[in-house]
């Protein structure tokens, strides 16, 4: 299969993990490499740069790519700050942006995002911009130079599965760039969903950190991912409602 | 940051409430209100007071596996750590319920800048990330400048800075804010006024409404968190956890951007002869923190050294994100030995290494840094 290519780096498990549930940071390397996770995000704010058995970087495993996020960040000028110091601490130059201003919800700040996004890829930042899905927005963060898409599924920490599947799915017919699901896949299954309709890879945190088995549950994510994308690469049939027969309307044509 | 158009505040939404006759609705409820409440998504108001009234109590331990199951959903398997550090103990309020209340005759203390230092030094190689800074209401000994002087200094060592310190004006938060102070905590003590009155006799906290309004002016300052609370025992417990509720409810709706935690803290035993409490058993204390994750799943609850250790370790799994570690509530505590008068009484001596071993131990992750206040670089 294919990998992922983002920033020229092969990407060949399309499964990404977050990292800011577990119950304790030492199952972390267990999670990735159980299941050969590529990609993992980090929170800055969680970053203790002081400490060492406190420092959640310790815990991923050094092959990985970093991506760290900025959670936390209520507007672009914070997000950028926070990238700039993730950068300036040794963390890369992958970023994933996150701008949330409402914290009932937890749903992010397409504008702010898309203001974020401009100045770092300026800045030379390979950039990620987490997002509520919608095209005219998504088009604005290509324009402005983003690496990737990430639309949610649902609200984070929902569980509630792919109910923005009809956005995303046209995110994923009309945007050249990797559309990566992020946030509310809260089943192996609805992760698969995600990969039939052609995402390119999906971000899964609290449905596997808070799993009574984290590192089983990783794998099966992996699996559905994988099974997802390989049905998807194979050519989805398209489904109907109605049995039919083969050609009704021009049969008479024989 | 939203532009305030008018400034409305938590004074105008609280008179809304005012005729609502809580006594005789909270014993209105049916164990079919309950059912109905546990297996809604969304709560209301009704809903929570609800849950905070006698017919719930048969259901807590449905409501305690809700509230963890919402708790690990919203906030993970992990738990903030967070020490306060007392900065100065003059006060000029009369609080009756309180050891540094200014007729209360000990000796007052306020920590030079060079003290301060030490005290963050101390606290710091524990490798908390999080303080609380706390004075008594002075703005004599303890003046704005003399905070922001500390913050100065704490910067240095810590991620996160938040005050609980007596309520300031909105240009001062904007002050403290630019310093590095990141979060506030302010509580009531109580929302009931006539009781405000009675038990805060003298001194500017005698202002019900400014004391009120504290956290509108925080957050139209553009501060990070907020943390309220109602001092329990001081009015009947179902009314103050109701108003903490409605209060906590408004500051979420009104500044979306601001994270809001509740305090329960219930009267300890500290210097002076109040004893007017109304006493606030286990089980009302747990029966207000799952009424309060299920009506907003997303604020966080701080569980302070105020309760003892066995009673912390069990109300660890129903729903607390924010506990204190390593407390003393002495002004100097971190790194003096010397006997000196406390605010109240700490019931879990426990370091910050010990709560950390607890927590993984009952399968949280100690988090010791959760925000990192960035200036310009």
């Amino acid at each position: 299969m294919k990998p992922l290519i983002i920033d020229n780096k092969e990407i060949s498990n399309r499964l990404f993990i977050g990292t800011g549930k577990f119950s304790s940071k030492n199952i972390i390397p267990d999670v990735i490499n159980s299941s050969g996770i590529q990609v993992i995000t980090v929170a800055l704010r969680r970053v203790d740069f002081d400490a060492d058995d406190e420092n959640i970087l310790k815990h991923v495993p050094k092959h990985c790519i970093l991506m760290p996020n900025t959670s936390g960040a209520r507007n672009a000028d914070e997000a950028v700050r926070i990238a700039r110091l993730a950068r300036a601490t040794g963390c890369g130059n992958w970023i994933k942006i996150e701008v949330i201003n409402d914290n009932k919800y937890l749903l992010p700040d397409n504008a702010e995002t898309i203001k974020a996004t401009r100045v770092l890829v300026e800045d030379g930042f390979v950039v990620l911009p987490y997002m509520s899905p919608d095209l005219m927005a998504a088009r604005k963060l290509v324009e402005a130079g983003a690496a990737a898409i990430m639309p949610l599924g649902s609200p984070i920490g929902t569980n509630r599965g792919l109910k923005t599947k009809e956005l995303v799915r046209i995110l994923i017919e009309e945007i050249k760039l990797p559309i990566i699901v992020d946030a509310g896949i809260g089943k192996p299954s609805e992760a698969a969903e995600a990969m039939e309709m052609g995402a390119s890879a999906v971000l899964v945190n609290t449905a596997i950190a808070t799993a009574s088995d984290p590192v089983k549950m990783a794998e099966a994510f992996s699996q559905a991912v994988k099974a997802g994308r390989t049905a998807f690469i194979s050519g989805m049939p398209e489904t109907s409602l109605t049995a039919g027969a083969s050609s009704p309307l021009t049969g008479f044509l024989r | 940051m939203p532009t305030i158009i008018d400034k409305k505040s938590f004074v105008d939404e609280i008179t809304r409430y005012r005729d609502m006759d809580l006594d005789n609705l909270i014993n209105g409820f049916t164990p079919i209100d309950i059912e109905r409440v546990l297996s809604k998504k969304n709560l209301s108001e009704i809903d929570y007071l609800a849950l905070l009234s006698p017919a719930a109590e048969p259901h807590l331990e449905k409501t305690a596996r809700s509230a963890k199951k919402i708790t690990v959903q919203n906030f993970g398997n992990v738990v903030s750590l967070y020490t306060p550090l007392y900065l100065s103990d003059f006060c000029i309020n009369q609080c009756l319920y309180c050891g540094f209340n200014v007729s209360n005759s000990l000796i007052r203390k306020k920590l030079t800048l060079d003290e301060v230092e030490r005290e963050a030094q101390s606290i710091a190689e524990t490798g908390l990330k999080h303080i609380l800074i706390l004075t008594g209401e002075s703005r004599k000994h303890s003046p704005v400048s003399y905070i922001k002087d500390c913050v100065t200094i704490l910067h240095k060592y810590f991620t996160s800075i938040s005050i609980e310190i007596y309520p300031l004006d909105e240009d001062e938060y904007t002050e403290l804010i630019a310093a590095g102070v990141d979060g506030v905590t302010i509580y009531q003590e109580v929302y009931n006024p006539e009781i405000y009155s009675r038990v805060h006799i003298s001194g500017p906290k005698s202002n019900y409404n400014y004391r009120l309004e504290t956290p509108d002016r925080a957050s139209r300052a553009g501060i990070r968190t907020i943390n309220i609370g109602a001092l329990l025992g001081l009015d009947k417990f179902y009314s103050e956890a109701f108003f903490t509720g409605i209060h906590a409810a408004y500051l979420q709706k009104t500044y979306p951007e601001i994270e809001v935690s509740i305090s329960i803290p219930r009267l300890q035993p500290h210097l002076g002869d109040f004893t007017e409490i109304y006493s606030i058993d286990d089980k009302k204390l747990v029966q207000y923190m799952l009424a309060i994750r299920l009506f907003l799943p997303r604020v966080g609850i701080a569980l302070s050294t105020r309760e003892s250790a066995v009673l912390r370790d069990n109300l660890i799994n129903l729903g607390v994100t924010k506990i204190s570690a390593g407390s003393t509530t002495v002004v100097g505590g971190h790194t003096s030995e010397e006997k000196r008068t406390a605010q109240f009484e700490i019931s879990d001596n426990r370091s910050v290494t010990q709560m950390k071993k607890l927590l993984l131990k009952k399968g949280y992750q100690p988090v010791l840094k959760d925000w990192q206040t960035v200036c310009e670089i």
